[in-house]
């Protein structure tokens, strides 16, 4: 098992002037053993980051290192990595076993550890039956599991994956999400995971990297994550429905958004342009708040509502419990949140404030 | 049909009896007359469409050679069916693996130039053999090549259309397939021989027969560059029986005729329904 390492790491497609940044210089730390998921929308270069890691990408400018080893002259298969694909990329023609085996034949291994340690990643991944299947005669599920089980053979120090979950539908994708964590308490090797999903991404993460743009937004645990984003990007990337984000200014005790004057708590920044975020879940409905709230839509999801409304003209959601009283579509109702459920960025930095 | 009317059935059946009826009735024609002695079909006017008796040794005749009621001598076919065999093969085979490696070249690999020389095969579409048949045949009696096998094959072995196909086929290979590779430690001519090739099994066999059909069939071509008798090709020996004699034995003409079309024939029946998969879908 292995740490990995990004230091500056720049990708860029062509050269001089006309060059492509895609990547613009991320460095993080991946401790041995640790799970690690990447989350962006797409296009933000979370996939191009991994296949840098798994050699499938040249590295354009800084260092990526595993374990004590830099990487970024070697080969894919040097680079003791494995690699779930979204689309598994399993060999049609060949067998479960002969997928699974392809690998470790290649590096010449005896025939009969080949066997065992297949055998073995089969009984953990349930698929000792359909050794001698075709891949066209698996289920998704079963295909996915294959190409879970190629990557395990190999006893590499890095597993990578490559949004592996978004081929399966919706319950299958939630049982794997439970299998890859298991997996991964059992065998504890290193993990980067890429997803755009959040709720994957927040329930499979020991940590995670938020990406937007080529950049890292953040890098932190869950919980740190969606408590402390450090960009309103992330605060409105990671939660559902996404935090309420207002524009506006301070001044003095005051801040001014179109429309409404908020006023503002002891502990936030008394001057200069600001983004409020609020989650719709902190927020509550309560005739002693100071936020005018105009309801405009209503959703019932069962155990909880949603109330679309305008602040002042901002869009603003909030979110109560199914057996709150529902106010009225055209009412307008008062809001208020608890000052330490409120998160502050500088419009101009794009830095979490306070 | 997904709708059933009795009308248009028969008149569907109709038509493809008709079709068929066109494109066999010379075939039998062919056959019959190949079981009639020389004498009885010069003699039966309108061609008796009814089988003679002198199958054995009309075909013995046609592939051992032998003497006409004339006197004059004919010419052996099982040789000129062996130089049809090896070349059609030497053709079909040599195509395959020619069009397989320049489309491994041209789809996997990043090299200066790629563009134009994938443009260059592509425009030597333009150029079948009939085209450069002066120029090439130079090139062939220059290196010594004419009355060979390597004479017979060699200028037909390059094709674009081959490599384009398989070109076509590579692209819809997954790219993830060679990236799973790569990290499984198989460098490209693994890939190529491990994934590649099992994957082509199809198309391959398609090809196949397309190409050893167009390498039996060749006619133009060995007429130019074969003048040894013993690497005459069957299509010419027909000819030659038709032509050569004062008085041809159509019999015999019938016998090589139906000879010749065997081979290919079989081709097409034992690999017809490989055929249809690889011209109509592939396993991805």
């Amino acid at each position: 098992m292995a740490s990995i390492s990004l230091r500056k790491v720049v990708k860029r497609y062509g050269r001089g002037p006309n060059a492509n940044p895609v990547i613009h210089g991320i460095d993080a730390e991946v401790g041995d053993g640790e799970f690690v998921v990447i989350v962006g929308p797409s296009g933000c270069g979370k996939s191009t980051l991994l296949r840098m890691v798994a050699g499938l990408e040249e590295i354009s400018e800084g260092e990526i290192a595993i374990g004590p080893r830099v990487v970024n002259r070697l080969e894919p298969a040097e680079r003791d990595i494995a690699m779930v694909f979204q689309n598994y990329a399993l060999y049609p023609h060949m067998t479960v076993y002969e997928n699974m085996a392809y690998g470790l034949k290649i590096a010449k291994m005896p025939k009969a550890e080949i066997e065992a340690r297949v055998h073995k990643a089969a009984k953990i991944l349930e698929l000792s039956q359909l050794l001698a299947r075709k891949p066209r005669q698996l289920s998704g599920g079963q295909r996915q599991r294959v190409a879970m089980g190629r990557a395990i053979v190999r006893q590499p120090q890095v597993f990578l994956f490559d949004e592996p979950l978004s081929n399966l539908d919706a319950k299958l994708r939630a049982q794997t999400r439970l299998e890859i964590q298991k997996l991964h308490a059992e065998l504890g090797v290193t993990s980067l995971f890429v997803t755009h999903d959040q709720v994957e991404a927040m329930t499979l993460a020991q940590r995670m990297i938020v990406m937007n743009g080529g950049r890292m937004e953040q890098f932190g645990t869950p919980e740190e994550v969606y408590a402390r984003p450090a960009t309103p990007f992330v605060a409105g990337f990671i939660g559902s429905p996404p935090m309420n984000l207002l524009h506006g200014r301070a001044d003095g005790a005051v801040f001014g958004i179109t429309g409404q004057g908020l006023p503002l708590p002891q502990a936030a920044p008394r001057s200069g342009s600001l983004i409020l975020g609020v989650r719709p879940e902190h927020v509550q409905l309560s005739s002693h708040g100071s936020w005018a709230l105009k309801v405009e839509m209503i959703e019932m999801l069962g155990a909880e509502r949603l109330v679309y409304g305008r602040l002042g003209s901002a869009a603003f959601t909030v979110r109560i419990a199914g057996t709150d009283p529902v106010p009225r579509v055209g009412q307008m109702v008062m809001a208020e949140a608890s000052p330490d459920r409120l998160h502050w960025f500088d419009e101009q930095t794009g830095q979490r404030i306070a | 049909m997904i709708e059933n009317r009795p009308a248009l059935t028969v008149l569907s059946h109709l038509v493809l009896i008709l079709g068929v009826l066109i494109v066999a009735f010379p075939v039998y024609l062919t056959l019959v007359g190949s079981t009639h002695s020389a004498a009885e079909i010069s003699q039966s006017r309108p061609i008796s469409l009814l089988p003679g008796h002198h199958m054995a040794e009309t075909y013995k005749a046609a592939l051992f050679g032998g003497t006409t009621s004339t006197g004059s001598h004919i010419a052996a076919a099982a040789p000129m069916l062996w130089v049809s065999l090896v070349s059609a093969l030497v053709i079909a085979i040599g195509k395959i693996a020619i069009s397989l490696l320049s489309a491994f070249a041209i789809v996997y690999f990043r090299f200066p130039l790629r563009g134009l020389v994938f443009w260059m095969i592509f425009v030597t579409l333009m150029l079948p053999v009939e085209v450069r048949i002066g120029p090439t045949y130079s090139v062939v009696s220059n290196l010594g090549m004419l009355n060979t096998y390597a004479g017979l094959t060699v200028p037909l072995i390059a094709s674009a259309t081959a490599t384009f196909l398989f070109r076509q086929f590579f692209l819809s290979v997954p790219d993830e397939l060679a990236e799973a590779a790569r990290i499984d430690g198989a460098g490209p001519m693994r890939f190529f021989k491990d994934v590649l090739l099992p994957l082509s099994a199809t198309p391959m066999a398609a090809l196949f027969v397309i190409q050893f059909i167009y390498g039996w069939n060749q006619y133009l071509w060995p007429l130019l560059v074969t003048t040894d008798e013993t690497m005459y090709p069957v299509v010419m020996g027909i000819k030659r029986l038709i032509a050569g004699e004062a008085y041809t034995e159509w019999n015999v003409v019938m016998a090589t005729a139906m000879l010749a079309m065997l081979p290919p024939a079989l081709v097409v029946i034992l690999m017809q329904k490989w055929f249809v998969k690889g011209l109509v879908d592939a396993e991805k």
